[in-house]
């Protein structure tokens, strides 16, 4: 059993890891919690199945249950909601902040959730949607360990994509100037690093991790309008977790509550998953506020 | 010749409620200016609006003659201008060699990874130490290398807020050697600090800002000499 809790844990938490990501970024440069970026990782997911219809049919790639429209689709989920995210920060967001008040920030943030999943909702309807009604069948990895070649794709281009973060982050001067905006905006600035093009930047990064968690969410499971407002608790969670600002604690975070969610199912019952990233998060909280990676709490 | 030309400058946090109120000094090649004063009396603040971290409401700030007042904060030290805060001067969670490859990256490419090593050059501990992360540091080597740091661009002006602060008297000395270093090389540099017995030991002219306004200004031996000025401004005796 607790093979089978690690393989859904770590591809649950994988995505989380990868919507945290944008969120922990966001909170570090801006200083505000952004409660729109569940709505990015919902948009991401619709975005990509529009691309992917437009593909029209084709046959998935065997043994999984998508084709090579998915994997387009992919790629352009993540830029157009890269470009969605910019938006908003250009419309709504760089508006605010010249009045400097966070909380003006955080409703604002409340009320283009809102907006942004009224409008999916009125262009699909409250009804599930599938990127594929083929049945995933599962492979045996190890006694008492399956998952579906889906989940196995999923998992192993989140982590690339954890892993791609990471390399940006340390090795690049992109990542440097993230990393020390984040840190002393005003020191960044006499540092000659144009905060203003670091935030697009952030954005657009943000945007798009949290398109590809969406639309690895829709492959595992399903695609709704509050598909991501529901994984919002989590991705805070892991942010919180990790360190507000941290991109690796972001992605362990992320790991963590995926696996502990994963472990509550057949030890508490399934009714308590969601309640397990509400836990996680206010223990780390009252514990450890600066979280694991000890960024700003 | 004059490289930092500061003139009727009007700078604060508030509008309509300046902290500097119409102060003008300039600094020239390969010379310290000592700006002290009273607390309260706008030298941080001076120094901020020079970099560009506080608005200015008039006045203006030249550098080689050319304004820097429309010149955005993170584009001062491509025209030359470095500044060192007094706190949170590095970047505590980035390592010694990030803090500096941060810096170098306003450089052509070509030439960034040359300047890096020539900057720890001339700060050895800091090479020992490039891989430890800044917030490590001791307060003396933060203050190394948050001047590392600036000097990575070849400024032709560096402006500092209270280098000496927090640090030993030993350790001050060490800054202050260092800083008479930069001005030989051909550095202009504009020193904003309390410690007026260790800024003056280095100083080659000095200013005393008063409410906002320059109220003194001459040779850093002849303001020492000047008992009223000492009196008032410089602790009530000799800083020497």
């Amino acid at each position: 059993m607790m093979g089978q809790i690690l393989v859904d844990g770590v591809t649950s938490g994988a995505m989380i890891g990868l919507g945290a990501i944008g969120l922990t970024l966001t909170y570090g440069l801006l200083r505000f919690a952004n409660f729109a970026h569940g709505e990015f990782v919902t948009w991401g997911a619709y975005l990509a199945l529009v691309v992917a219809g437009a593909f029209g049919g084709a046959a998935p790639i065997d043994p999984l249950t998508f084709g090579w429209p998915l994997l387009a689709a992919l790629a352009a989920g993540m830029a157009l909601t890269a470009g969605l995210a910019l938006g908003l920060d250009a419309v709504l967001f760089r508006r605010l902040r010249r009045h400097g008040n966070a909380i003006v920030l955080v409703i604002a943030s409340f009320g283009a959730s809102l907006a942004l999943r009224s409008a999916l909702e009125f262009a699909f309807g409250p009804e599930p949607y599938y990127y594929s009604h083929d049945i995933a069948m599962t492979l045996r990895l190890a006694p008492g360990m399956r998952a579906t070649a889906d989940q196995l794709v999923v998992l192993g281009v989140a982590l690339a994509l954890m892993a791609a973060m990471h390399i940006l982050m340390t090795r690049t001067p992109l990542g440097r100037a993230m990393r020390a905006v984040s840190e002393n905006p005003d020191l960044a600035r006499l540092a000659g690093i144009d905060t203003s093009r670091v935030l697009r930047a952030t954005w657009l990064i943000g945007g798009a991790l949290a398109a590809a968690a969406g639309v690895f969410l829709g492959v595992t499971v399903q695609l709704r309008p509050s598909m991501g407002f529901e994984l919002l608790l989590p991705l805070f969670a892991a942010a919180i977790l990790g360190g507000i600002g941290s991109v690796p604690g972001a992605m362990v975070g992320g790991l963590v509550i995926g696996i502990a969610e994963s472990a509550a199912v057949p030890l508490a019952g399934a009714q308590y998953r969601a309640a397990v990233a509400f836990v996680v998060m206010l223990v780390m909280l009252l514990v450890r506020p600066r979280g694991l990676f000890g960024g700003r709490a | 010749m004059t490289v930092l030309a500061v003139r009727d400058l009007v700078a604060g946090y508030e509008p309509g409620l300046p902290i500097v109120r119409g102060a003008s000094l300039a600094v020239a090649a390969g010379e310290i200016l000592v700006l002290l004063g009273p607390n309260g009396a706008g030298k941080s603040t001076l120094a901020k609006a020079v970099a560009g971290l506080v608005r200015v409401e008039s006045g203006s700030v030249t550098l080689r003659g050319a304004s820097l007042l429309d010149v955005p904060a993170h584009a001062r030290i491509r025209r030359g201008l470095a500044f060192v805060p007094q706190t949170e001067n590095v970047f505590a969670g980035l390592t010694v060699a990030e803090n500096l490859a941060i810096a170098a990256a306003v450089l052509p490419r070509a030439e960034r990874a040359a300047r890096v090593a020539a900057t720890e050059a001339l700060f050895p501990d800091l090479a020992e130490a490039r891989r430890l992360a800044a917030g490590r540091l001791s307060g003396g080597q933060r203050q190394m290398l948050a001047i590392a740091r600036a000097l990575v661009a070849q400024p032709a002006v560096l402006a500092l807020d209270e280098p000496s602060a927090g640090l030993s008297p030993k350790l001050v000395g060490v800054v202050m050697a260092k800083l008479r270093d930069i001005r030989d090389s051909g550095v202009a540099v504009l020193l904003v600090e309390q410690n007026a017995r260790a800024a003056l030991s280095v100083a080659d002219r000095a200013a005393i800002l008063v409410e906002g306004r320059v109220a003194h200004e001459g040779a850093g031996a002849a303001l020492l000499d000047d008992p009223q000025v000492a009196a008032l401004y410089l602790g009530g005796r000799r800083a020497a």
